[in-house]
């Protein structure tokens, strides 16, 4: 699907590297502190309660929430001096599908993916992935259900190739295809040397995608952890 | 730049040709405008000919306060911001496509709009050359100014009463020479008209070159 990226060096530059790490929303510290490195290739998921920072994290990476404290690099930019250069470089999965609600889907997924500099030819490969060449691509993206939004979205991100993607609740409005669909993107953008920053309240469903599980509460970090693996079948067989 | 304000260009005419807002809602309104001047002014004292320009503009004034704020509901919904925000999209060329997009649809209310004022006012076309030129250039500073103060209200929860209140003002310069340049072009008298042109031009070239500035920092504080 995606380039492999450049392969990582011996002593390589994280991809996500946060020091005490502040970011405001208002006057909310809703980052307090954060210290998080995520190197190149790494799956990291992120959970917490709601309202812990998990989004503003994810956003603040992305460039969109200022930093305004401590040391905070994302893909080689510092987010205190230039938070704006690092959005071309990073794929965002946000709440919202990022629509135009009278534009179609083809349409939708055309019109970001040229927006992003993108080779246009990556949309309708991406459209395709998502079952969205067909009968969908005509239809407007007002008349589609949640989980056929997230599907357009998800064909968006994975058009603009980033080295970098932050995906808040990935798996939210998805059927069970979907979810499948999602979590074998995921392992593939990370078998390619993509970098994931995932924020989910799924940890069992994600747990199957990489070793850290990250957990934020108050806008810090408390745990850092690897995942809960899932029992294999032989294991969960013996299970009385 | 270009490349960029050439596909948010096509992108918001699109979305148009399929909404038909601008079609189906704002023409019909300054349609009715331009109707009730007619019925709030008497024709037989000439009233009515003497205002013609004037009530044509404003008509034109309140088409832009409503496209502006249709140009920027477009964007305000289901993370489309953020997509922007994230998609590398020159701000400068963001703002030229929006405001050219905004652009091509006053002139084609405007075109209509003419034909209201000569069906309804009685209205004779004396100097099309310098209707065009003045209209045109009035229409591009109303579209740069009207994409300025869209972006400055739209981050507001009070940016439908507050866009008025903002952009009205501003472009009072535009009012006052397109009018003046319309009612020479009316009366047949084109060589007062033309100098109009020049405060219009000048009017277009700093809120072109103001938008082209600041879109980029106002689309942050949205």
């Amino acid at each position: 699907m995606s380039e492999p990226h450049p392969p990582v060096s011996p002593d390589p530059e994280p991809t996500i590297r946060l020091r005490g790490a502040v970011a405001l929303l208002g006057s909310f510290p809703a980052l307090a502190g954060i210290d998080l490195e995520v190197g190149a290739g790494e799956v990291v998921v992120l959970r917490g309660p709601n309202g812990a920072g998990k989004s503003t994290l994810l956003r603040a990476c992305a460039g969109l929430v200022p930093v305004v404290e401590g040391e905070a690099t994302v893909l080689g930019v510092d987010l205190l001096d230039r938070p704006r250069d690092v959005r071309p470089l990073v794929g965002m999965l946000g709440h919202g599908a990022g629509l135009y609600d009278e534009l179609t889907v083809a349409e939708n997924v055309r019109f970001w993916t040229r927006a992003r500099g993108a080779d246009p030819r990556r949309a309708e490969a991406a459209m395709a992935s998502f079952g969205l060449a067909g009968r969908l691509a005509s239809v407007g993206a007002a008349r589609l259900s949640a989980g056929q939004r997230r599907r357009v979205a998800l064909a968006c991100l994975v058009a603009h190739d980033a080295e970098l993607w932050l995906l808040d609740e990935p798996h939210a409005a998805l059927d069970a295809d979907g979810r499948a669909l999602v979590d074998q993107l995921v392992a593939e953008a990370a078998a390619v040397g993509t970098t994931v920053l995932l924020a989910s309240h799924e940890v069992d469903q994600v747990s199957g995608f990489g070793p850290r599980v990250v957990t934020i509460a108050g806008g810090i970090v408390v745990e850092d952890r690897p995942a809960p693996q899932r029992p294999s079948p032989t294991e969960a067989a013996r299970v009385p | 730049m270009f490349r960029d304000a050439l596909l948010v260009l096509n992108k918001d005419l699109r979305v148009e040709a399929r909404s038909r807002i601008a079609l189906n809602q704002i023409l019909p309104f300054a349609l009715l405008v331009l109707f009730l001047f007619a019925f709030a002014l008497d024709p037989s004292r000439g009233v009515l000919e003497r205002a013609t320009a004037g009530l044509f503009w404003l008509a034109v004034l309140f088409c832009v306060v409503l496209g502006v704020g249709r140009a920027f509901a477009l964007e305000s919904g289901d993370g489309v911001i953020d997509a922007l925000r994230l998609s590398g999209l020159d701000p400068a060329g963001l703002f030229l496509g929006k405001a050219g997009a905004l652009f091509v649809q006053l002139v084609a209310l405007e075109l209509v709009l003419t034909l209201g004022v000569v069906v309804f006012y009685g209205a004779a076309l004396h100097s099309v050359a310098l209707l065009l030129v003045a209209g045109l250039l009035a229409t591009a500073g109303l579209a740069a100014a009207g994409t300025l103060y869209g972006a400055l209200a739209a981050g507001l929860r009070v940016r439908e009463t507050l866009l008025p209140l903002l952009f009205l003002p501003a472009v009072v310069p535009v009012l006052i020479g397109a009018t003046r340049a319309y009612e020479s072009a009316l009366a047949d008298q084109s060589g007062e008209g033309w100098p109009w042109c020049n405060l219009l031009a000048v009017f277009a070239a700093v809120y072109v070159g103001t938008g082209v500035l600041a879109f980029g920092p106002l689309m942050e504080e949205t």
